[in-house]
Order: C-alpha cells, then structure tokens, then sequence
C-alpha cells in the first residue's frame, strides 16, 4: 500500500493575498495551525511525493479545449499563474514526479478517459495548498485538475470513479504517496456575493464527506449546488474524489465560515487509508 | 453575443504580460484580434467591470482584469453590485444558470475594517 495519507483543504486566493484583511486573526491562525499540522501529518507520513487533486480557475485550461481530468506529468510545475504581488506567493518552479505521474496515468487511463499535460501552470487552486504543505516548493508534486469551472462538468459518479482509479494506481506504486484534494465547499468566489457561505449546506456536505456516505454525495446536482452553495460549489469535486481514493472515514479537523474576507469555509480534513 | 471571445480575450490579457503591455499602449489593435460584440468591445476597451460581469464574465478571469487595472477588492466587488444596478441581471454563462441574479448585499463586516 503506497497511498500514506489523504486529506482535503481550501486553496482560496484571500487565505494567502488577503491574510491581512482578516479582522478575526484567531480564528484566522487557529485556521494557518491546522494547515500546518496537515503538513505535519503529511511529512510523518513519509510520503516522498503530494498528488493534488484540484479544480483551477483557467490557469491551463479553457473552453476551446477543456478537459474532464487531467493528471500533470511534466518534470516541473510553475506559479502562481496570478500577479504574485496580488496572491502574495512568489513565482516559482515546483519539482513535478514525471515517472511516477506517468505511471499514475497510464493506470488511471484504464478505468477514466483523462488528459495529460507536460506543462501544468498552477493558479492558487493549487499554489494555496502548497504554500502550506510544502513550504519551500521543494517536494515533488503531481497536479490532477478536474473541470469544476467550465460547464459540462464531468459528473460526481465519473468523480468518484476517478477517485477509486487513483488510489489504486497509487497502491501500485513503490513510492509513498500523499493525496490532497482542494477545493471549496459552498462559495461565490469573485462576485458580488464573495463572502457568503452557506455554513449549513457546508457542514451536511462535510459529514456526508467525512462518513463516506458515496450515495448522499454521488446525489448532489449541479443544480441544487449552484442554488445552494454557488459556482464556487462545483468544487466539491475534488473533495469527493479524495474521499475516494482514502476509503477511510474522515475526521474533520477545522471548518470556519468565520473568515468572510477569505470567501471561503475554510476547511481541513484528514482521511483514514482503507485496507 | 461573443461572451466565448471576451473571455477568451480575458484569458489571453491575464496570462501574457507582453500582451498586457501592448494592450496598455493600443487596445485597439489587441481587441481587434477577437471576435466581440460592439457592447463587449466597449466595456473591455473602458475597463467597465460591471457590464463584463453582467454580461457573464467568469469571475475567476474578470477579477485578475480588475486587479490589472488597479482596482481594489472591494471596490472590485461593488463595481460589480453597480453593475447589476446599472444593466440588470447577469445574462449569460456560469452565473445566469439561475434566473434574478440574487445578490448577497451585505459585505460581511468582518472584512470591511482593512485592519
Ligand atoms: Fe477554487
């Protein structure tokens, strides 16, 4: 068994670019500690490389040619994609795994149609998250994107799937690997209602999650979730394919919709690795 | 409407630093390589967030265009409201998929005082 940890996390931009707009710096660093004892978790896990699951926002993909899935194999990443004064992460490369990625590829192809891409540009989806987990950008990263922003999106049993096909191409590894997916759960990100947050839907969502309860979270419509937590919802994808790959149940290790300025609920998780 | 285009223009602008340079010094030149409405060509060539919200921008593209243009968060995100206010509710792409373009009028007040 390679997989050695999966958990979730946000990645919104404000949780870095608008730190200092945050009035409620408590909850705001209670918040930053968890995120560290993920990278805590993560680095005693022993994993050698962290797959990201992630839902970007037009970094290296857009509607002239968007794929469902599509797994990063390339030899290094770069970011952010964004003004690195406005995220407040500097540019940077990032070390890719491509033989691992290729290997993950290869068998994920057999259960789920995905692309790949030998030049990934990561935007805060994923530049967010590493800013946290791998703090120096120096632990090899294979980035897999999943269209959460362009619609049709490729539906949650499809995600669930990917999930599954992930976590057993993971198994077949040497290498220990880690998994995070991020994304958000309800949220209305870069429009007049950034802020809000239906807490609420949110935490059904994340016991759902956290219970890998497949048939509650295979049921959720496109439809219901923008009415009820937004575009920025359509993420929840990601979080589900994690779950998937883990198995495990869940333990929910911080969620607050106490942190408007970052438009997001924020949210840390960590799941068990089923045998 | 070319919605597909002014996006695709968006997308071009905030990805390409020597685009953004040319666009600074001739926009004229830059948008005429892509297929726009007269509306969108207006609304990109003045810089108004709130038509190209309205007329169903992404918002993932439109708020880096913003900060391009030097336009603060919440000014960002009121130039938005004023946009509703001013043309009526979003008429195409991710945000239109439900009819009223409900707004959440309050800024939470949390992330009002900048300290
Ligand atoms: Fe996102």
């Amino acid at each position: 068994m390679s997989l050695v940890y999966a958990g979730i996390l946000s990645h919104a931009p404000g949780i870095t670019g608008r730190a200092n707009l945050a009035t409620n710096t408590l909850v705001r660093d209670a918040f930053y500690n968890c995120l560290e004892d993920q990278r805590n978790e993560i680095e005693a896990s022993g994993a050698e490389v962290l797959v990201v699951v992630a839902a970007e926002h037009f970094a290296n993909f857009f509607m002239d040619n968007m794929p469902a899935y599509c797994i990063g194999i390339g030899e290094k990443h770069y970011g952010p994609v964004e003004d690195a004064e406005w995220l407040k992460i500097p540019k940077t490369s990032i070390p890719g795994a491509p033989d691992l990625a290729l290997r993950l590829a290869k068998k994920v192809m057999e259960r789920v149609d995905i692309a790949y891409s030998e030049e990934w540009k990561c935007d805060h989806g994923i530049m967010v998250p590493l800013n946290f987990l791998t703090p120096n950008f120096d632990m090899p990263v294979v980035p897999c994107n999943i269209n959460c922003q362009g619609p049709p999106l490729t539906p949650l049993t499809r995600v669930w799937r990917f999930g599954e096909a992930l976590r057993q191409a993971c198994d077949e590894q040497a290498e220990k690997i880690a998994i995070v997916g991020t994304g958000g759960i309800s949220h209305w990100p870069a429009t007049p209602d950034s802020g809000k947050i239906n807490e609420a839907w949110d935490r059904e969502f994340l016991e759902q999650l956290m219970n890998q309860d497949k048939q509650k979270l295979l049921s959720y419509s496109d439809e219901d979730v923008y009415d009820q937590a937004g575009q920025g919802g359509f993420e929840i994808r990601t979080l589900v394919a994690a779950a998937a790959a883990a198995g495990g149940k869940g333990d929910l290790q911080f969620y607050s919709a106490e942190l408007p300025i970052f438009a997001v609920g924020c949210t840390v998780a960590r799941f068990e690795i089923s045998s | 409407m070319s919605l597909y285009q002014a996006q695709k223009f968006l997308y071009h602008l905030n990805r390409d630093e020597e685009m953004q340079q040319t666009f600074l010094t001739n926009k004229a030149a830059v948008l005429s390589r892509y297929d726009l409405s007269t509306e969108e060509y207006e609304a990109l060539h003045s810089g108004d967030i709130g038509l190209l919200y309205v007329l169903g921008v992404n918002g993932q593209i439109l708020m880096h265009y913003a900060a391009f243009l030097n336009v603060e968060w919440f000014d960002y995100l009121q130039l938005m409201r004023d946009g509703v206010d001013n043309h009526g509710p979003v008429r195409a792409g991710i945000y239109a998929m439900t009819a009223g373009g409900e707004q959440f009028a309050e800024t939470p007040v949390t992330s009002r005082d900048p300290n």
